[in-house]
């Protein structure tokens, strides 16, 4: 609840600061600033749940698990500023519209994580969706940013058609919006709770760009301004996930409905595993490769969706953190190359020590080998799926994928250390670099010993 | 808690080296091996002593029932000392080389051996999972970047084979994870799990395709000799002496004692493809006239022999393979400082390129003589007993496996010697010509080797009671 008045908040404030303070680096300071309260702010409710969750006005449910994932959106974001909030400047001139709008979103995620309530659901994913419209197409001048922006608003407004379709039908089966009073497990399952069930799976999975609902990602990210791919390719999918993790773990998971959608949801994420992993084999811009990569990546957070146990929670959570760290540092050091082929990156280790190991400690948090959060990430969402019991055959496919996934994050590090070339880099200045070693740090510290955050579950 | 010391030493001083210029790392790097002997011995002593000083265990992650839990038993501390030794004679080889940024090169070496110790230690099953990829990731680097043309695409396949591999592994380990009453993955809560029959046959396969990728167990061997073709020589040697006893260990402390009925009932399978191994990779190396891959085939073809008498599953054999383990490590390395001071003299790989060698470098002609006779199982060498006890071992499991695998001590004497001639006898030409004969460092090196060669040759029982020693 303190998260979402304040980056609601934070939102509205920061239109004004961009209207009044003419200094584009000072907007940046005010965004840092706010982002910092909200995240004290989300804190503050720590104490309150330590005996259980709470709800508030019918609408909200502040838990343990709600204020951590805050945590976790607010925190990756405050590091997605402090590397990249100068790029900003360089999209167009409203800076402070920008900020304002990555705040609204953050408060679609906030609400998309605590929402106990159908409607609340709807409006979670419609405040996190809008803004992501007017991002993608921020780079006015840009036919590609245009056309990314054009293409995700329509796709984006009917797979929401379908969502409120889906509640819809789910109202009609259980005549009530509140999501733990639902009750939809009882056998024989209601027809209209099933439709409506398989109408809202369809519509998430489309939130998080799982196959087949992916075919606006790669081009919606390719074309958007590099800054904000990587604002919408890491926290805002993470926010679709605990939205989509909290409906279906709450209200779809007990008695015989759970077996009719668990199908369902385990071929998406096996073709999501393999097509985003083959696809991502073949790309030759970096950028693009992400794309898809962040495809793969939303399948083995689909395990945690599928696998409903207290291991599937954790890994969220846990996934969230990791996968944004490291893709939000990769783009940073993108950002910083004028070429975003694999090329681009050839040589980099000798001219930019620090980025290129900052590179392949994020590409290997990403591969999910050990010691990085990434590891613990996929050890989290395996085990939830193995204990789940019938899903062995998906984490097989999900360790082959791994291995597959290793293919194209080493291109990078390939291009970076064994390969000659002199790559154009834009000047690094001491507070990058200093974001750079905090990135680093928390990437190691978390693979290191998971326990410090997934701990306060 | 000298154990933890044996992982910490390597790994400091990595680190360490990384910042140093000039010849810092390789003083760094030749102090740091040397402690970690002194180390490896001390813990050789401790285990007599008092064995239990040897285990140190601290809470990692408690959310999870993940422990750093280190410890040694006859086999760990063999594998240790054989590590500690391996990294030892390396860096004395090497000493006088010129090395492209050698704080990166001892860094990476140091770190790896950080990451093997780490493996031979672990008592909990997430921690050995976490050091055997850490073991991998400097190698990775060291061959990509000091190896030869072809390195990249070739480092790269090995990287990606021996990923799946413990990807698989991992799955297992999840597995058996959430079968423990008390969600531990302690060895001993591992190895005191009751699986049914319908888990062990399947679990098998998940841990052994990952252990005979690293061994490397035909059909699971394409990326070895292309890796050890393309590694610069001295990774050559820590891959071929140490890392591939990682496979071996795994095998031993992992899969045989928590996957027993498992083991038993694919047995015949393992062994089979152990000893096609061993056929198939010795039938290559006779006809190889690349001296690093002749080297590689016949390494998979001991490694076959000492995985066949794993799945024997008796007691000669057990430790055969483990007397063997060490001695085949301390032989191979021997050859492969050979194989580096030669090309390091002639700049080729191809034997028809070389000949009369003995003429121009008498000391390390004899050299190349005992280590290969070593090498073949010459009794009087420290590779004969190995030997022995592992054919009775595979003779008591079944006399047709023995009669084949034994085909592979014939071939070997074949290809052995045929290189040696090739190498250094006959009509020597222009290249050969201009050599010289090895320099104090690399005697010294080649001195270590043959002294333990002919020590553990004749008098095998102290490693005897050493390895028998069990946790």
């Amino acid at each position: 609840m303190n998260a979402l008045i304040s980056t609601a908040l934070s939102g509205v404030v920061l239109m004004f600061v961009g209207l009044f303070v003419r200094n584009k680096q000072h907007i940046k300071f005010f965004a840092i600033a706010a982002i910092i309260l909200s995240f004290i702010a989300n804190l503050t409710l720590y104490p309150t749940v330590q005996l259980g969750s709470y709800i508030q006005y019918g609408m909200i449910e502040v838990s343990k698990f709600s204020v951590l994932f805050n945590a976790v959106a607010l925190g990756a974001t405050l590091i997605y500023f402090l590397l990249s909030g100068k790029e900003f400047e360089k999209v167009g001139e409203h800076v402070g519209d920008y900020f304002a709008l990555i705040f609204f979103i953050l408060a679609g995620i906030t609400l998309a994580s605590s929402f106990s309530n159908l409607l609340m659901l709807f409006l979670a994913i419609e405040i996190m969706s809008i803004p992501q419209y007017v991002l993608a197409g921020a780079d006015r001048k840009s036919l590609k940013s245009n056309e990314a922006s054009l293409k995700y608003f329509l796709m984006g407004s009917f797979s929401t058609g379908i969502l409120l379709m889906g509640i819809a039908l789910i109202y009609g089966a259980a005549g009530t919006f509140n999501i733990t009073e639902l009750g939809l497990g009882a056998d024989p399952v209601h027809p209209l709770a099933l439709c409506g069930i398989i109408l809202m799976a369809f519509a998430l999975a489309f939130k998080v760009s799982a196959v087949p609902f992916h075919f606006w990602t790669p081009d919606v990210y390719d074309g958007s301004p590099t800054v904000f791919t990587s604002f919408m390719a890491t926290v805002v999918k993470a926010g679709g996930f605990v939205a989509f993790l909290r409906m279906f773990h709450v209200s779809f998971s007990g008695g015989a409905i759970s077996q009719h959608w668990t199908l369902i949801l385990s071929i998406i994420t096996a073709a999501t595993l393999i097509l985003g992993n083959f696809s991502a084999v073949f790309q030759q811009s970096v950028k693009r490769m992400l794309a898809y990569s962040s495809i793969a990546q939303a399948g083995f957070m689909l395990f945690a969706v599928i696998a409903i146990n207290q291991f599937a929670a954790q890994g969220i959570v846990l996934y969230a953190a990791a996968y944004s760290l490291a893709t939000i540092g990769v783009f940073a050091v993108l950002m910083k190359l004028k070429d975003y082929t694999f090329e681009g990156f050839n040589g980099l280790a000798r001219k930019q020590p620090l980025l290129a190991l900052a590179t392949t400690i994020f590409l290997f948090s990403l591969a999910g080998i050990p010691v990085t959060a990434g590891f613990f990430a996929k050890y989290f969402v395996l085990s939830a799926a193995i204990q789940h019991g019938h899903l062995l055959w998906l984490v097989i496919v999900g360790v082959l994928c791994a291995a597959i996934s290793v293919y194209y994050y080493f291109r990078v590090i390939m291009a970076m250390y064994f390969k000659q070339g002199d790559p154009e880099v834009e000047p690094i200045s001491g507070g990058f670099r200093a974001a750079l070693v905090l990135t680093i740090v928390l990437v190691l510290v978390l693979g290191l010993f998971p326990g410090l955050l997934i701990g306060w579950l | 808690m000298l154990t933890v010391l044996l992982i910490l030493i390597p790994f400091i001083a990595g680190l360490i080296a990384f910042g140093l210029k000039g010849s810092g790392p390789k003083v760094l790097g030749m102090i740091a091996s040397l402690a970690s002997v002194a180390t490896a011995i001390g813990t050789v002593c401790t285990l007599h002593a008092d064995p239990k000083k040897l285990s140190f265990v601290t809470d990692w992650i408690p959310q999870l029932g993940s422990q750093f839990r280190v410890g040694l038993d006859g086999m760990g501390t063999m594998l240790c000392l054989l590590t500690a030794i391996a990294f030892l004679l390396v860096f004395i080889t090497i000493y006088n080389r010129d090395i492209e940024r050698p704080n990166s090169f001892y860094g990476l070496m140091l770190l790896s051996q950080a990451g093997l110790v780490g493996v031979f230690t672990a008592f909990d099953a997430l921690q050995f999972y976490v050091f055997w990829e850490l073991a991998l990731i400097p190698v990775y680097f060291l061959c990509s970047m000091w190896g030869g043309e072809k390195r990249i695409p070739v480092t790269f396949k090995f990287f990606v084979y021996t990923f799946l591999g413990s990807l698989l592994m991992l799955v297992g380990i999840i597995y058996l994870y959430f079968q423990t009453p008390d969600h531990s993955f302690s060895w001993t809560s591992f190895t005191s799990l009751q699986l049914s029959m319908g888990d062990q046959k399947w679990l098998f396969w998940l841990f052994f395709v990952a252990f005979a990728i690293k061994m490397p167990v035909f059909p699971f061997h394409t990326w070895q000799p292309d890796t050890y073709e393309q590694s610069p020589t001295p990774v050559t040697m820590i891959l071929s002496g140490v890392m591939v006893k990682m496979g071996l260990f795994g095998v031993l402390r992992w899969l045989v004692p928590v996957l027993p009925e498992g083991a038993a009932m694919w047995a015949d399978v393992a062994i089979v493809l152990s000893i096609i191994g061993i056929i198939y990779a010795s039938c290559i190396a006779m006809v190889q006239s690349d001296l690093k891959r002749l080297i590689a085939y016949s390494s998979i073809a001991h490694i076959g022999l000492m995985s066949a008498a794993i799945f024997a599953h008796n007691e000669q054999g057990t430790q055969g393979v483990l007397l063997q383990m060490f001695n085949h490590g301390i032989n191979i390395i021997g050859l492969w400082i050979i194989v580096e001071v030669i090309q390091n003299r002639l700049g080729v790989k191809n034997m028809d390129q070389m000949g009369g060698m003995a003429r121009k470098a008498p000391r390390m002609a004899i050299f190349l003589v005992i280590i290969s006779l070593a090498n073949i199982g010459l009794p009087l060498t420290n590779g004969f007993i190995g030997e022995f006890l592992m054919f009775s071992g595979l003779f008591q499991y079944n006399h047709w496996f023995m009669a084949f695998a034994g085909l592979g001590i014939i071939l070997a004497a074949v290809y052995t010697l045929n290189m040696i001639q090739k190498v250094i006898f006959g009509e020597g030409n222009t290249l050969t010509d201009t050599t010289t004969d090895l320099q104090p460092g690399e005697t010294v090196a080649l001195s270590l080797v043959v002294i333990m060669i002919f020590v553990l040759g004749v008098y095998p029982q102290p490693m005897l009671d050493l390895v028998s020693k069990a946790f």
